[in-house]
Formats: C-alpha cells, sequence, structure tokens
C-alpha cells in the first residue's frame, strides 16, 4: 500500500453534502485539526490524526471512514480475515468465537487468522522486551498498539515519541503470521495471500495504508467492522457455532477492550487510560516527569477501548462485558501463539519496529525560530483582543486558535462575531458623524437637525 | 533587534485545580516557536516546578517564561513565605509541604532538584514574610 500523492493518507473524510457546518467537530478534535468555512468544516490534513473523534460526534454523520470494500478481495487469489479482538465483543453472547470466524469464512475468506492470537504473541514479545531491562530515561513505556495515539504523540507530544515500546501492533503481527501460516498450510507463495484487517476504527485503515513503524504493511486491506457485523450475521444461521476455529485465549482477546493489554502484559505498575482526551491529560503528566512511578502505559483513543471504535456496532459498555465474559471463559487456556517460538522471534527482530516513530512539527508557526517567536507574539496579542468566549462561531475552535489562524494568515480578525460588532459599532459613529458634515456648498440652514433631505417638496 | 516574547502567567496560592496551565501555555507556545522536542520539555518541567511551587506554599504569585531563539527563560515571583533555609530548601527530598498536600502526591521535595537538572543555570532568592524569586535558564543550544 502507497501513500496518497503528494501528502499524507487519511481515512477520516467529510461528505461535504451531508455537513452543515455546525461546530461540533471543531469543538472535540484534540489536535485542532479541522475548521468550518464557507459553512462546511475543513479537515486540515496535516494535522488530522484518525483518531475518529470527529466521526463520532457529527450530528450529520458528514464524517465518515474509508476502508476497502469486499471486492477489494477479488484482487487476491487466496484471502484470510483477520478480525480484531473487538469484533467477537460485537455479537451476542450465545455466539462463540468459533462461530464468528465460521461466518467469516462464509462470507469470501480461505482462511481466518485471529489477532488476539498475534496480540498474545505481542505481549510475550512486550514482556521479553521488558526483561532485557529499559533504559531509565524511557520510563513510563508506553504502547504503540493505538495508531491514533501515536499519531497524537508525533504532533503533540515528540518528546516523548522515546518511550513508544518498538514492538509492532496486533495488526501488523497477525497479517504477517497469517501469510506466513496459510501459506505453508496451502502450499501457495504469501504474495498469493491478501490479508483483510477486520477494523473498528480509522486509525487502523490509516496505519495499514502508511504504517509509521514500518515502510510497508503486511496488511492488504482493511475492512470495516460494522459492513462485516453484517456480513457475519447473515451467515450466521447457516453455520457451525461450535467450529472448532478459535485458537485465542482471554490473554489476546482482552486487547479488544481497556485496560486488557495491561492486563496481558502484567509486569511492573500498569497505567491504563482511554478516550484520547484522557490520554491528553495522562501523557502531560509523563512530559512533565511526574509518573515516574509508573513501568508501563496502555493508552487508547476510543472510550473503552477498540470496542469504543468508530467502526464497532455494539454499545461499548454492552461489549465490555461481553468481552469480560469472554476473557474469563478462555482466560484458562494456554495462548495461541507459542511462547518459546516468540521469544526465538523476538530475538531474530520479527517483532521488531524497523525505523523510528518520528515527529509531525505541524503545530509549528514557522519554520524559522525568530520569525516564529514574532508570530507568537502577535498571537498573544491578537488573543488578548479576542472575547476569550471560545464560541466557535468564527469556525475555529477557540479564540486562541483563531488567534493562530490570523497568524498563520488563514483568517481574519472580523471573524469574531465580537470584533465585527465592535467594528461596525464603530463604523456606524462614523457614519453618524459624516451625515452631520455639511458640505460648504449647501446653505446654513440645512445644517444638522434641519431635516435636511434633499427633496424640495418634502416639509416636515 | 533582540527577539523575546514575554509570557506571563499568574498563579494562585492553593489553586491546584488550576497547576498545569502556566506550564501548559509555556510548552505550547515553545512547540509552536518550534523549539526541539528537549528544550520544550525542559523548559516545562521548570515551569511545572516553579509553578506547583507557588501553589503549594505561596499566597500569590507570577510565572513568566522570557522566550528567544537562545534561550528561554522561566521566572517565578510570589508572595509568600519565602524559604528559610535556601540550602536545605535545594535538598533532594526536603519538604515543608504539610501532609494534605504531600497526599495528593505534590511536595515530594524534588521540586528544586528538577529545576537544576533542567536548566543550564538556576538562581534562587528569597526574603522571610515576603516571597522568593526564581530564575531558570534553558540554553537552546545544549542538548
Amino acid at each position: 500500500m502507497t501513500r496518497e500523492e503528494g501528502g499524507y493518507f487519511h481515512s477520516v473524510r467529510l461528505d461535504l453534502d451531508k455537513c452543515k457546518g455546525c461546530t461540533n467537530c471543531i469543538k472535540r478534535c484534540p489536535v485542532e485539526a479541522i475548521r468550518v468555512r464557507e459553512g462546511k468544516a475543513q479537515i486540515m490534513q496535516e494535522r488530522c490524526i484518525d483518531c475518529g473523534e470527529c466521526v463520532r460526534v457529527c450530528p450529520n454523520h458528514a464524517k465518515y471512514v474509508v476502508t476497502d470494500g469486499l471486492e477489494r478481495l477479488q484482487d487476491f487469489r487466496y484471502r484470510v480475515a483477520l478480525p480484531a479482538p473487538a469484533f467477537y465483543g460485537q455479537f451476542r453472547p450465545d455466539v462463540p468465537p468459533g462461530g464468528v470466524l465460521a461466518a467469516l469464512l462464509k462470507a469470501g475468506f480461505d482462511g481466518v487468522f485471529e489477532v488476539a492470537v498475534a496480540a498474545e504473541a505481542v505481549t510475550l514479545a512486550i514482556r521479553a522486551y521488558l526483561e532485557r531491562g529499559m533504559p531509565r530515561t524511557a520510563r513510563p513505556l508506553i504502547s504503540s498498539a493505538c495508531p491514533a495515539v501515536i499519531r497524537l504523540m508525533q504532533v503533540r507530544f515528540p518528546s516523548l515519541l522515546g518511550h513508544i515500546i518498538p514492538v509492532e501492533t496486533p495488526m501488523e503481527i497477525a497479517a504477517r503470521l497469517a501469510k506466513e501460516e496459510k501459506a505453508r498450510e496451502w502450499g501457495v507463495t504469501p504474495r498469493e495471500i491478501g490479508a483483510f484487517f477486520v477494523a473498528p476504527c480509522a486509525a487502523k485503515v490509516t496505519a495499514a495504508k502508511q504504517p509509521e513503524g514500518s515502510p510497508v504493511s503486511s496488511v492488504d486491506g482493511v475492512l470495516s467492522m460494522s459492513a462485516m457485523y453484517a456480513e457475519v450475521l447473515r451467515r450466521l444461521p447457516d453455520v457451525d457455532l461450535s467450529a472448532e476455529l478459535h485458537r485465542s485465549s482471554g490473554m489476546g482477546i482482552g486487547w479488544g477492550s481497556a485496560g486488557g493489554e495491561g492486563r496481558a502484559v502484567g509486569t511492573g505498575t500498569v497505567l491504563a487510560v482511554d478516550g484520547i482526551h484522557n490520554v491528553v491529560t495522562v501523557l502531560e503528566e509523563v512530559e512533565r516527569g511526574t509518573l515516574a512511578d509508573v513501568d508501563f502505559i496502555e493508552a487508547q483513543a476510543c472510550v473503552g477501548g477498540c470496542i469504543g471504535g468508530p467502526l464497532a456496532v455494539q454499545n461499548p459498555f454492552i461489549s465490555r462485558v461481553r468481552m469480560r465474559r469472554l476473557v474469563e471463559e478462555y482466560g484458562g487456556r494456554a495462548p495461541g501463539a507459542g511462547e518459546a517460538e516468540v521469544r526465538r522471534r523476538f530475538r531474530q527482530g520479527f517483532f521488531d519496529m524497523v525505523r523510528p516513530i518520528a515527529p509531525r512539527p505541524v503545530l509549528r508557526l514557522d519554520e524559522d525560530v525568530t520569525r516564529a517567536i514574532r508570530k507568537m507574539d502577535r498571537l498573544e496579542k491578537t488573543l488578548a483582543r479576542l472575547p476569550g468566549l471560545d464560541c466557535g462561531a468564527c469556525g475555529s475552535p477557540t479564540c486562541r486558535a483563531l488567534a493562530e489562524d490570523i497568524v498563520r494568515e488563514k483568517a481574519f480578525e472580523t471573524d469574531c462575531i465580537f470584533q465585527l460588532r465592535e467594528h461596525l459599532e464603530e463604523l456606524a459613529e462614523r457614519m453618524v458623524q459624516l451625515t452631520r458634515i455639511v458640505p460648504p456648498a449647501l446653505s446654513r440652514e440645512r445644517a444638522p437637525g434641519g431635516g435636511g433631505s434633499g427633496d424640495p417638496e418634502r416639509r416636515d | 533587534m533582540a527577539e523575546e516574547l514575554v509570557l506571563e502567567f499568574e498563579v494562585g496560592g492553593l489553586d491546584f485545580a488550576a497547576v498545569g496551565e502556566a506550564s501548559g501555555g509555556v510548552k505550547r507556545a515553545l512547540q509552536q516557536v518550534g523549539m526541539g522536542a528537549s528544550v520544550v520539555r525542559r523548559a516545562a518541567v521548570c515551569a511545572f516546578e516553579v509553578e506547583t511551587n507557588i501553589v503549594i506554599h505561596a499566597t500569590r504569585g507570577v510565572v513568566r517564561a522570557r522566550i528567544s531563539p537562545e534561550r528561554v527563560v522561566v521566572e517565578a515571583e510570589d508572595e509568600g513565605p519565602g524559604i528559610r533555609d535556601l540550602e536545605l530548601a535545594m535538598r533532594e527530598g526536603y519538604s515543608t509541604a504539610p501532609a494534605y498536600i504531600r497526599e495528593m502526591g505534590f511536595g515530594a521535595g524534588m521540586g528544586f532538584a528538577n529545576m537544576r537538572r533542567c536548566s543550564d543555570s538556576m538562581e534562587v532568592s528569597s526574603e522571610v514574610g515576603k516571597g522568593t524569586r526564581v530564575r531558570l535558564v534553558i540554553e537552546v543550544g545544549k542538548p
């Protein structure tokens, strides 16, 4: 998969016809990447982290996530589905994971590989990484699993990028393992196999199309969990619910909801945080150095974790109960991923991110520090003149953001309705004053208050 | 002309709800100005420590950041009890913060140690019964 021409690939898109230009989305964006201009929202491509927060809050459903359609399956000779652990939590309690996998097979796949199994392998790899002894400077370590959190850090917390555990995500590992396993099983080459991730969110789509830790993703297509939910539901009546297709244990399934990853890794002091705005406040603490007593942070952009993803169907609180029951039910069984094998491959670098995650300093006002300082000065002065109501009527999320847009020459001070009113008031006063000025060519009787209209017929 | 941007934040004593506003503001400004990650982080820690010191110990004060391409200076001035024994206050782990503040996770006696660790130069002056002034310099060129 390649980057979109000339820039950053984004999975979060806007349907202009549906957008009413309300300001719900601009207010919730954690990186202030949306503005309303000419009655429509605009996503600032360079800033967006594809967290999907705007998809969730848009009352008009104008924000959507681009995923691949099932027709993409035709591009491959063999296809394997990679369902996210959260997918299991979408179904009724009487539908076991094995049944879900069996239904996926009927939906056009030749094989399935549970991302939960890959999550187990990643858990064991993270444990192996932690056992190596972590550099003291990079404490607490931060999970790499949520791509929206990684992108948030690139934009807002570049100084923390060194804290990210350089172990690939379960999605990526699942694609690699699935291709290996199925190629062997079916006696074909891995290239002939298309790996399709069933995704709970937009950020995972972006991560597959434009990966951060590796130059190319092994994921060939990303299907929406809500679309696949419908496909599976339709086929459930015809499948054997007791099909022995399910290998993952509670350790891997648990990754699908908040806290599960931390519980699985299970060493040292673990802090689990979910919801992108909560993640921001925790990362701020990390930056201040106040969380030195924490070893490992599991941070997820969606409330509830992946079950709260914008492409999930089920209410996250209901699916949390379901997920918890699955974790209990399968918690006793041995992980589908073998520990000795994982350790061997970990040493070989199979789980490593091969390149460092680079900052995206999109918030800076200017390339040149001196010029940027001058702009910052102007920003502060402009901000002081704005009312501080953060009403959003100007199309920018806050008065500070408007001041920033003005300094960046993307907005005007009069975009603020209060500033405009003041200007109008001044203008009105000036107009009144102007009406009182009598041109020298006119007679003095027609001076102010004399009803000086030019109409000779008129008598007051 | 010397380019210097001065940001000023008022900080109230015992205003724990507002902790992080000054340091957050300094951090955001430095990021927007395009300072390197290490400078941003060190200055943010410095600002956070002087800010919490005011909240914990003083009645009120001000945190100032002077930003230029060469250096970031974090200053704090407060009205409060002042520091009786500066040498003792600098000692790691020493704190005069009362128990109820320690219970909230503040006042661990690491403030000055963190400031020293994160700045290239530190000046502290204090007058008992009047207040305290802190000046921390972070050189941009240094790692």
